[in-house]
């Protein structure tokens, strides 16, 4: 069945499609068929997760070459190992269970179908992550886990706080990304592959720079800093609670943020070649674990404490992985890897099964508000023993699953002093905040007695999802009891044999600290001995904070957003006013200049020409006077020369002594003549005659 | 001969357009549907045929002539095909019967519209097919005429503004490479204005000719891409063209921006592209996040798409930068396909919304996603690909591209330019909150229809391509992995 695996994340693909173009208009058939892939797919996985263990958990991998260029291959494969078997395993069970419930709980929505479609995409993508034989493909299904995620969050998108939703948590995750692709750029520049084998390889060999690595794995953390919600980036899990409560289920306990610890723990070979980046690791975890514990303690909303709860888990197992990372690359044994892949194992069935007896509960009462409830525990009996015994066992409570996953990160913690103290404080805080949730939910006296009165047990396909998830919530841990020698912990150890050994002063430490968290619950909510309000009062700057999240949307709307937007703005306006104002400015310019050239064509250039020509014109109009055509004048004109001439003469000849009579006789002559002429005719012509006959 | 076709069948077309009786509109847009057709199916052969019967060489194939044209001045009638022109073929047949179908609505002009866009696919098919610089550049000019009629007469409100920055823009870039091509011609013994023996002539010019010349070629082809800060006359193009001619704009007119680099640019000059290409990643990254951030600020859907596009070539350009590298350059071949396809739909997408809403205000809108349940889905879906989610085709060339230029260029330049990732996401997003979530306007939407069957089919081929090409890239890799790799060694002179 191995070599068929690639078939798991393809059934509920499968079913996308068929939903999307054909079954759409059949509500029910729709639901039936996404549940039957589903099913067929968890079939398959617990095939696939048996013969892995026959195999002694060798891996399997097949792959097709995606992109093939010289020095530049991209693949789409398969990889068959303890890890993915077990992934695979738990992403179709929950997967499952929360298809089932959601018959029930999606009944009457408007987008029957195409919530099963949605469901059904996810999981493709979310199996598809989970089967990955390279980074590349990872990063693929990544994506498109972000984008289904997207679709389900925003599922009823006509409230505004779900549309905020989806975009915040697409574009938060989105920047997680940013930093995973730098990592796999770094991977495909430095290593050649994107392969994890061949990566890892690579990078147990030396052959890499220290500083690289440290860069590759921090870069590939980024990404899941991002989808498991780690600070500083978990800032859209708790809002993402508007989709409709399966989806958070499915989304934010058991796949999509699980992603983030799956990635860490799958390129565990790269990390443990850095202590560097390990240690990064680890403060971040314990960082976001502490944090999200502490605003768990205080919020109303069940479905946000429980968003709280699974990003304080997240960081949990991320601490674990990155305490794993340090100490083997310092060369000690650790049990991190195998408590952080085996808390990520039980948590998903308690997670699965709080959220959703969460949605069982709102779909009794009509709110999520915790502060409405109370006493529900008399009127929905299967929702109220399952949600206990799930927060039981996240609790740490021996000898339910998280007794045994939560021990094994305290003992992975428990050779570095302040993850060991934080490790604890944090498990106390769960303890206390889950069972602040449960008193005040189931009982005591109801708050709102309106709502009481409606509240009823869900149908049985909400509550038999429920005890089934809660039934692992008991026994799913078992796999990992330390007396067993071939349990949890060798087979995903299974070429570096690891055997957890039973500490009982740890076990003593970890169940005080979680009784501890639960007697004080009831003590504050149930007893109310302690007065919560009081508590409140008293140390009202941190209730403040805490129940403000730390500000840190307020912080990013500040610090991030805000300044993005104005910049984004800034630059419009640089673009319309100054680029292009650029241009359109050159376009004015090349019009004023050939304004100017016009003004000088017109002026000079051409000023120039009619100039010429307007002298020309003028000195003919002047030279006219004299080609009058008048015969008289032409004479006179001749007539005056001629005396002129005489006068030169005349002058001349005084000047040389001659004999001027002559000259005086010729002048007297003339005049003569022209006074003759003159009488003669009659006056010139007009300048009209004279002009027609230019 | 099948080249030849490619040009002169949307000319005859033209022609048979202009016989027709002015008002006989369903004849006029049959008869240009039709005809487009030839030169589409024509081009999907040119590239069944070329990916299974040449894809394995560099060298050009179905070659016209070269015959003597104009023999004086040795003007040569030269057309081939190879790796880089194949894809952009396909799309341009592709998007120009996609944008006639979806110019049916056209009922001003009707005639003069049609026979304009046929004469703008003979240029465009012209570019992509031309191996003499004049022949390459006759077609380079020809295309202008149609599309500043296109814009001019039947756009927006600021058409004609919007028009002659268009003509005057580029032809302002065409003074640059007509000189460009007038020193190669001169300087080259015989005197030749052939592109592929002047591939040989171009690294021989002096240092300071081949800078001159490549700096003519690239403001020419720039301001076509559009590179930052050349790109002002992009947006208002956009905006003002009717969706059809917004649709080619996109798809096919600015990737004939860096056809023409990759074509005669970078090949002809390689040492004075080493010398430059920090510079022109510096440009490209500018464009990405720049473009990113200015979309974020529109308010105009077209708009948005418009400056989007703007960030999708700076993609583009980074990876023309990362000059060494096969898997840059053929990433940046993918993203002028991947753009062509994913932008042209989306302004078919924003044209199918303004049809019926006379508006494209962001602002206006909200809530669409129950009236219009189908549109919505088509939108969404190329959003997603415009922001780049893996299984379309946008990511896979984004990736390439990344990669190629994170080996090849500046680390820290290239890392910068992840942001515009985000910021894709985060522009697109806004759009699809503020258009389709939230709450639904009733009063004002309440008559608002779905996509019809038409719209449908005028954007399905883009969609079914764009997941394709996301899913399954190898054949398009393969189809240009020799004439890249020549490339590639090319500017390795």
């Amino acid at each position: 069945m191995t070599e068929f695996s690639f078939l798991i994340p393809l059934l509920p693909l499968f079913s996308f499609v068929m939903i999307i173009f054909f079954l759409r208009w059949k509500e029910m058939l729709s639901a039936v068929f996404s549940i039957v892939m589903i099913l067929a797919a968890w079939v398959m996985s617990i095939i696939v997760l048996i013969e892995t263990i026959a195999r002694h958990g060798d891996n399997y991998e097949a792959f097709y070459k995606f992109v093939d260029l010289p020095n530049f291959v991209l693949e789409i494969g398969v990889l068959i190992d303890p890890l993915t078997a077990i992934m695979l395993v738990v992403v179709t069970t929950v997967g499952a269970c929360v298809e089932i419930y959601s018959v029930g709980y999606m009944h009457n929505d408007p987008r029957f179908s195409r919530f099963f479609a949605y469901l059904s995409l996810f999981l493709f993508s979310m199996l598809g992550l989970v089967v990955a034989n390279n980074f590349f493909m990872i990063f693929i299904f990544w994506e498109l886990v972000g984008l289904t995620s997207y679709l389900l969050i925003g599922f009823w998108f006509e409230k505004k706080s779900a549309a905020d939703a989806c975009k915040k948590a697409f574009i938060t995750t989105r920047m997680g990304d940013l930093g995973f692709l730098v990592g796999l750029f770094i991977i495909g520049i430095y290593f050649g592959t994107f392969n994890y084998l061949r990566v890892f390889d690579i990078a147990g060999s030396g052959m890499i720079p220290a500083g690289i690595l440290t860069a590759a794995a921090i870069f590939v953390f980024c990404g899941a800093v991002g989808k498991s919600a780690q600070w500083p980036l978990h800032v859209w899990l708790p809002d993402a609670m508007e989709g409709p409560t399966p989806v958070s289920a499915l989304i934010h306990a058991a796949t999509m943020v699980a992603a983030g610890v799956y990635l860490v723990a799958r390129s565990m070979p790269l990390f443990v070649t850095s202590g560097d980046a390990s240690m990064v690791v680890a403060i971040i975890g314990l960082i976001t674990s502490f944090i999200a514990a502490s605003i768990g303690l205080v919020q109303n909303d069940i479905k946000r404490v429980l968003a709280y709860s699974t990003v304080s888990q997240l960081g949990y197992m991320i601490m674990a992985l990155g305490l794993y990372g340090y100490d083997h690359f310092h060369g000690q044994h650790s049990p991190g890897f195998y408590a952080g892949t085996f808390h990520l194992y039980t948590h998903a069935f308690f997670k699965g099964l709080l959220f959703l007896g969460a949605g069982s509960v709102i779909h009794a009462v009509h709110t999520n508000d915790i502060q409405e409830m109370g006493g529900l525990g008399r009127k929905m009996k299967k929702t109220a023993l399952t949600f206990m015994i799930a927060s039981l066992s996240i609790a740490g409570i021996f000898p339910l699953s998280g007794f045994w996953s939560k021990d094994e990160i305290v003992a992975a913690a428990s050779h570095h002093p302040v993850f060991f103290i934080g490790t604890l404080t944090i498990a106390f805080m769960t303890a206390f905040y889950m069972w602040r949730l449960c008193f005040l939910t189931f009982f005591g006296e109801p708050r709102d007695q309106h709502r009481y009165d409606h509240a009823h047990e869900s149908p049985n396909n909400m509550t038999y999802p429920l005890i089934f998830l809660a039934v692992l919530s008991v026994c799913a841990g078992w796999v990992g009891v330390p007396y067993l020698s071939h349990g949890f912990a060798s087979f995903v150890f299974h070429d570096e044999a690891y055997h957890p050994h039973p500490n009982y002063l740890l076990w003593a430490v970890s169940t005080i600290v979680g009784g501890g968290g639960i007697i004080l619950a009831y003590l504050m909510y149930y007893k109310k001995s302690i007065s919560a309000d009081a508590m409140a009062n008293r140390f009202k700057r941190i209730y403040k904070l805490l129940y403000n999240k730390w500000y840190f949307d307020e912080i990013y709307q500040k610090i991030l957003i805000d300044p993005v937007m104005s910049i984004a703005s800034f630059m419009w306006k640089f673009d319309a006013n100054v680029i292009d104002g650029a241009v359109n400015g050159t376009g004015w310019l090349t019009i004023k200049w050939s304004d100017i050239k016009e003004w000088f064509d017109t002026w000079i250039v051409d000023g120039a020409v009619n100039g010429t020509g307007w002298i020309v014109r003028q000195g003919a109009n002047i030279l006219r006077f004299l080609q009058t055509g008048s015969m008289q004048f032409y004479a006179l004109f001749i007539a005056a020369l001629v005396v002129l001439f005489g006068i030169y003469r005349f002058e001349t000849s005084m000047m040389e002594g001659d004999e001027p009579i002559f000259t005086i006789g010729f002048i007297i002559a003339v005049v003569l003549l022209a006074v003759a002429a003159k009488l003669l005719q009659g006056r010139p012509q007009t300048d009209r005659q004279a002009e027609s006959e230019e | 001969m099948i080249l030849s076709s490619l040009v002169f069948v949307p000319l005859l077309g033209m022609i048979i357009v202009m016989c027709l009786p002015k008002d006989k509109f369903n004849a006029i847009r049959w008869t240009s549907l039709l005809v487009s057709l030839i030169p589409m199916f024509a081009s999907f052969w040119l590239t069944w045929d070329y990916f299974f019967n040449y894809s394995g060489s560099a060298a050009f194939a179905y070659v016209v002539g070269p015959y003597n044209w104009i023999p004086s001045l040795n003007i040569q009638y030269y057309m081939g095909v190879d790796g880089i022109s194949i894809p952009m073929l396909f799309l341009t047949g592709l998007l120009s019967t996609l944008s006639l179908l979806a110019s049916f609505g056209i009922n001003n002009r009707v005639k003069e519209y049609f026979a304009f866009f046929l004469l703008l696919e003979a240029g465009m098919m012209g570019v992509f097919v031309a191996l003499d610089f004049f022949l390459f550049y006759v077609f380079w000019e020809v295309m202008l005429v149609p599309m500043y009629f296109l814009i001019g007469v039947w756009g927006g409100p600021r058409k004609e503004y919007a028009a002659i920055k268009f003509f005057l823009y580029t032809l302002f870039g065409s003074i640059f490479m007509l000189v460009a091509i007038l020193i190669m011609y001169f300087t080259s013994e015989p005197h030749s204005l052939n592109m592929v023996t002047l591939l040989d002539h171009g690294p021989m010019m002096s240092h300071t000719l081949q800078m001159v010349c490549f700096i003519f070629f690239f403001i020419a082809f720039a301001i076509k891409v559009p590179v930052w800060p050349f790109h002002t006359w992009l947006p208002d193009a956009h905006v003002e063209a009717p969706t059809a001619v917004s649709v080619i704009l996109a798809g096919v007119l600015l990737k004939m921006g860096t056809y023409a680099m990759l074509r005669i640019n970078w090949p002809m000059f390689p040492q004075a592209l080493r010398e430059l290409s920090f510079w022109i990643a510096v440009l490209g990254v500018i464009a990405i996040i720049y473009g990113a951030l200015v979309s974020m600020a529109q308010k105009d859907l077209k708009k948005l798409v418009a400056y989007s596009s703007v960030s999708h070539m700076g993609y583009c350009m980074m990876a023309l930068a990362a000059v060494s590298s096969v898997s840059a350059i053929a990433g940046c071949m993918f993203q002028m396909v991947s753009h062509g396809l994913i932008t042209g739909a989306l302004f078919v997408l924003v044209g199918v919304l303004y049809d019926r809403a006379h508006t494209r205000e962001i602002a206006a809108f909200g809530g669409l996603g129950a009236k219009v349940p189908v549109y919505t889905g088509i939108m969404v879906l190329f959003s997603m690909a415009a922001l780049g989610l893996p299984g379309m085709s946008g990511f896979v060339s984004e990736f390439m591209i990344f990669v190629g230029a994170f080996g090849a260029l500046n680390k820290v330049l290239v890392g910068i330019s992840v942001l515009g990732v985000v910021l894709g996401a985060t522009y697109m997003l806004r759009m699809v909150q503020n258009v389709f979530l939230g709450e639904f306007n009733m009063a004002r939407w309440g008559g608002l229809t779905d996509i019809n069957l038409r719209e449908i089919i005028s954007v399905a081929p883009l969609a079914v391509l764009t997941v394709v090409i996301g899913v399954y890239p190898k054949p398009l890799t393969q189809l240009m992995t020799a004439t890249l790799e020549h490339l590639v060694s090319l500017m390795a002179r």
